[in-house]
């Protein structure tokens, strides 16, 4: 078998793993949707408009760089990378079958989480602008897997993992147009955000489903995320370890 | 088939200023069962870890089945099985699932159910990693590791854990892998396990080979020396000249000697005469044991004598 047929193998296998474990698949999906819910209760009438594409970002984010960054950490810690390392198997096709599979659970996260803004907060889905929206999916789902491995590189044990992806993953959504508007920050704090990929992942999608298909392809904050893409790729090169660390 | 399986000459690994592999020599012909045998910190899993591909070495010449293990290329590794001491599954698969996934690597892999039955897993074949006991999950490791069907099988301390039943069943196996032909490369703790298994073994003390041979040869080649154990009322000793010690055990003695005809002969004349009983009367050669402990022991005192190149000089205390 060719590395591209093993590696869509493994999303397979990756695939039929995750649903055996329904308590933590359950959370994967609830736990988006009850910000969702929650944001759109304390703000009131209309925030759906912000907080539908808002909560993709966030849902993107989590179902690819939070949970691989954690899941890897325990895989290596659990002796699982260094035997799959000991096999044939391209060891590429095993990191593409686990990002292929996180991309899989986040874009399905997406249809979600823009059915529930259609059908309950009345914010319809941009279809005129859907070819942009997918592009920014993709480049944003990519570079957040390659630095979720990235990240787990320099996680020292699976225990410490949470606390060290949350640290990293909360501050910068809320400096990043998710959770909060960034319209009454200090512009020295809106200027250490547009640095963030979380910052132009958001704004590129508040604007894709504010102004629709006439804003065009964001082009800008595309080049920005996928120039973290890259970094993530390199960095994961460069830390990413297939042993738990003693 | 003269090519050997493994080839090593002067293999050295250095972490930092600590050298753990300081110069081996190893040479294991294809079709046969070696055992490296040495305590915790010897440089076993280190010398193994540089033979799976697993690990980079400092220096020297390794060919493992024509290839050298440091490159991690695919087609080395579709010719090997690797048993580590501790590696994980995705758990939430069945046994079956996860033999299937790792058999897909391979270009000629062994049927799975097969693979499975030589695990002795038959029974848990569909039953999920997680919901299986310690030594089973063990079995799975080794049913992983026999799914491509390969020709050089490493195994670190296969049996860790195991009990005695499922360490002689996991014996069986082994021995039904040597009659296909496959070679296999042993480390373990266990002294009955390389006797058992083991066509020729290797002693490694402080990161280096003491001693290779068959068990027998490494018996034999120290000394031909017999052990006779016995026990004697409260109060009765035996006369000096067979220089027997007393053991912690109640009443016990026991000597060590090179002429066991003639010994037990002035032995058992003298118990007549003084009109005692040898009760529990043992004879054994030196043990594999024996000979290990020596060979370890001795190999930690040379160390200690000599001036530490790596270790700062204190630390010996």
């Amino acid at each position: 078998m060719n590395g591209v047929a093993l590696a869509l193998r493994q999303v397979a296998y990756e695939n039929r793993a995750f649903w055996r474990n329904p308590a933590a698949a359950f959370f994967t999906f609830a736990f988006p949707l009850l910000f969702m819910f929650i944001f759109n209760v304390l703000f009131g009438e209309g925030a759906g408009r912000f907080f539908t594409p808002a909560i993709i970002v966030f849902a993107v984010v989590t179902a690819t760089f939070t949970n691989l960054a954690m899941t890897i950490t325990i895989a290596r810690d659990e002796g699982v990378l260094k035997r799959i390392r000991g096999t044939p198997l391209p060891t590429w096709a095993y990191l593409a079958g686990r990002i292929g599979h996180a991309v899989a659970i986040a874009f399905l996260l997406v249809v979600i989480v823009a059915g529930f803004g259609a059908l309950l907060y009345d914010v319809p889905v941009p279809w005129d602008a859907l070819p942009a929206l997918l592009l920014v999916l993709v480049v944003a789902a990519v570079t957040f897997s390659a630095l979720g491995l990235a990240l787990s590189g320099v996680i020292p044990n699976a225990d410490a993992g949470p606390a060290i992806v949350n640290a990293i993953v909360l501050p910068a959504l809320f400096i990043s147009n998710v959770f909060i508007q960034m319209s009454a920050a200090p512009d020295w704090l809106d200027a250490i955000s547009h640095v963030l990929p979380t910052r132009h992942f958001a704004d590129a999608m508040i604007s894709l489903y504010g102004v629709g298909g006439s804003v065009g392809v964001p082009w800008t904050e595309i080049g920005v995320i996928a120039a973290w893409g890259v970094a993530g790729v390199l960095l994961a090169l460069r830390f990413f370890s297939w042993e738990p660390r003693r | 088939m003269t090519e050997p399986a493994i080839e090593v000459r002067g293999l050295r690994k250095s972490y930092g200023a600590l050298e753990a592999v300081r110069g081996i020599d190893l040479r294991v012909e294809r079709g046969e069962v070696f055992a490296l045998l040495g305590p915790n910190g010897a440089g076993k899993t280190t010398t193994v870890e540089i033979l799976e591909g697993h690990r980079t070495r400092s220096a020297g010449d390794v060919s493992v089945l024509g290839h050298d293990p440091g490159q991690h290329d695919r087609a080395y590794r579709e010719r090997i099985g690797i048993v580590l001491q501790q590696t994980g599954v995705d758990e939430y698969l069945t046994v079956r699932e996860v033999v299937s996934m790792v058999a897909g690597y391979y270009p000629k892999p062994r049927d799975v159910d097969e693979a499975i039955e030589l695990a002795g897993l038959t029974e848990q074949a569909n039953r999920r990693v997680r919901k299986l006991s310690g030594g089973q999950k063990r079995r799975v490791d080794l049913a992983v590791a026999l799914a491509g069907d390969p020709e050089l099988l490493f195994l670190d301390e296969p049996t860790t854990g195991f009990d005695p039943s499922a360490r002689r069943q996991a014996w069986e196996t082994v021995r039904g892998l040597t009659e296909l032909g496959k070679t296999i490369f042993l480390t373990t703790h266990f002294m009955d396990e390389a006797q058992a298994l083991a066509h020729r073994l290797a002693i490694i003390a402080d990161g280096r080979i003491v001693e290779v041979g068959s068990a027998d040869e490494l018996i034999g080649a120290r000394s031909h020396a017999s052990h006779v154990r016995f026990r004697l009322p409260d109060g009765v000793s035996p006369p000096e000249r067979f220089g027997a010690r007393p053991q912690a055990s109640a009443s016990a003695w026991e000597l060590e000697t090179e002429e066991p005809t003639r010994t037990l002969n002035d032995l058992t004349a003298w118990a007549l005469a003084a009109g005692t009983e040898l009760a529990d009367l043992e004879v054994r050669r030196r043990s594999l044991e024996d000979v290990y402990l020596q060979l370890t022991s001795e190999a930690a005192e040379g160390a200690a004598d000599a001036p530490a190149p790596a270790a700062p000089a204190e630390a010996g205390a």
